[in-house]
């Protein structure tokens, strides 16, 4: 106990509090000025700068949270996990839709960081959005493995999928999807059309179609095959250039079309044996 | 804390609309290409408006017909027409290179993203295409120009 006391004294006498005071504010570069889109939805939206002081590792979603702290606790943000995994702190930073807790200012041009919120998304407050739409469009897509031939009721003869990682590495990407709305947003169909699923949604019927344990590609495909379903997607590539988990949802999108275009001359075989009724899978 | 009105947009529905496809730069080439497949689609269509206009102002006999097309001997009209030289080639060549990306080829397969998840569809096979398109349409602007212009 006593040898304890002993080193927390050293360590206390080559650590002085105010060295450590001193290292902050050599890590302390700069100041910017964060703008803030407020709005209430009732009165007209308007914009607060609030002076934040940043280091170099400091986040926008940092810079917000300074700012909720010691300038105007009023700020409406969502946040959740603060590492690029829940998907809740999507808004438009300087333009672009990004995470802010992934998006460091540092890497971020000129000493104004502007922040809005999601474009496309009906605005509830500040830079909180509606996602209901979003999630609606996701749902119906039927995001999930059907397969009326595996025995699922029956726990005697309940069996395992089995999976190659071949077969996994062909959806992987696209289960990655964090559904931050940040494709959503930059879509330039999207934009103009309210009834177009969106890339997340399309991304994901593809993520189920290519899965070897679900056989309701069908079913999907009449659900996207519409005037405001995929055909509406014009390869902007917008969707895939905001992703922050590398889904790619332009990618899934394109080869979801072009399996149901026939492309490729095994996509017309197995059309061909699909039409016979000699393809089981 | 400063306070400034510099947006009035509280529209609640908050869809970026056709203002969403201003500013194509912000998202890289493929959105670039996206505008002008678009711009050039119009303008191809306002011209072909204008050309069966034209063409049919045969039926006025030949006097009318020679009317209409003094029109674009002029200045103005040989540029109007070095522009639907440009824009047809993008407009043509990109949708060449559309036809196979929207099937998905060129893309690459799936994989394993891994950081810092550069998307694979954006790559250079097919974004190559863009520039090619950019580069004849700006050759054949340029022979259009030469021609129309009288130096050949």
């Amino acid at each position: 106990m006593n040898e304890l006391i002993k080193r927390i004294k050293m360590f206390r006498n080559n650590h002085p509090a105010g060295d450590e005071n001193a290292d902050n504010e050599k890590n302390i570069r700069e100041k910017i000025n964060l703008k803030v889109f407020r709005t209430n939805g009732k009165s007209e939206s308007h914009f607060d700068t609030f002076e934040i002081p940043i280091m170099r590792w400091t986040t926008v979603l940092d810079a917000l949270l300074h700012a909720k702290s010691y300038c105007d606790s009023s700020i409406g943000i969502r946040y959740s996990c603060r590492m690029a995994s829940c998907g809740s702190c999507g808004m438009k930073i300087n333009g672009i839709p990004r995470l802010a807790c992934y998006t460091k200012i540092s890497e971020l041009k000129g000493g104004i960081v502007s922040c809005e919120p999601l474009a496309n998304f009906p605005q509830i407050r500040d830079l909180v959005t509606d996602f209901s739409v979003f999630f609606n469009h996701h749902k119906q897509i039927q995001p999930f493995i059907q397969n009326e031939n595996i025995q699922t009721e029956d726990r005697e003869v309940l069996t395992e999928y089995i999976q190659k990682p071949e077969d996994v590495d062909k959806y992987l990407q696209f289960s990655y999807c964090i559904k931050c709305g940040l494709c959503y947003s930059a879509c330039p169909t999207v934009a103009t059309d309210t009834k177009f699923p969106g890339p997340q949604a399309l991304s994901q019927a593809y993520r189920y179609s290519v899965d070897n344990r679900d056989n309701a590609l069908g079913k999907r495909q009449n659900i996207i095959d519409d005037r405001h379903g995929i055909w509406r997607c014009h390869f902007a590539g917008s969707c895939s250039a905001v992703c922050p988990k590398g889904v790619d949802p332009a990618l899934g999108i394109q080869l979801l079309r072009g399996h149901m275009l026939r492309f490729s001359k095994n996509e017309q075989k197995l059309a061909e044996l699909q039409d016979r009724g000699l393809d089981k899978s | 804390m400063e306070t400034s009105k510099e947006s009035n947009s509280t529209v609640r529905n908050n869809r970026e609309g056709l203002k969403g496809w201003l500013n194509p730069a912000r998202y890289g080439w493929e959105r670039v290409s996206y505008w002008f497949q678009r711009l050039t689609g119009l303008f191809l269509l306002i011209y072909f408006i204008g050309h069966v206009y034209e063409t049919s102002s045969l039926t006025g006999g030949q006097a009318a017909w020679n009317a209409l097309l003094a029109l674009t001997q002029t200045v103005q009209g040989h540029i109007f027409l070095i522009l639907v030289i440009g824009a047809s080639t993008f407009h043509s060549v990109n949708g060449i290179r559309l036809i196979f990306t929207h099937g998905g080829m060129g893309l690459g397969k799936p994989g394993r993203p891994d950081y810092p998840y550069d998307a694979l569809s954006l790559n250079y096979r097919q974004k190559s295409g863009i520039w090619i398109s950019l580069i004849l349409a700006a050759l054949a602007m340029l022979y259009g120009a030469d021609v129309l212009f009288g130096t050949k």
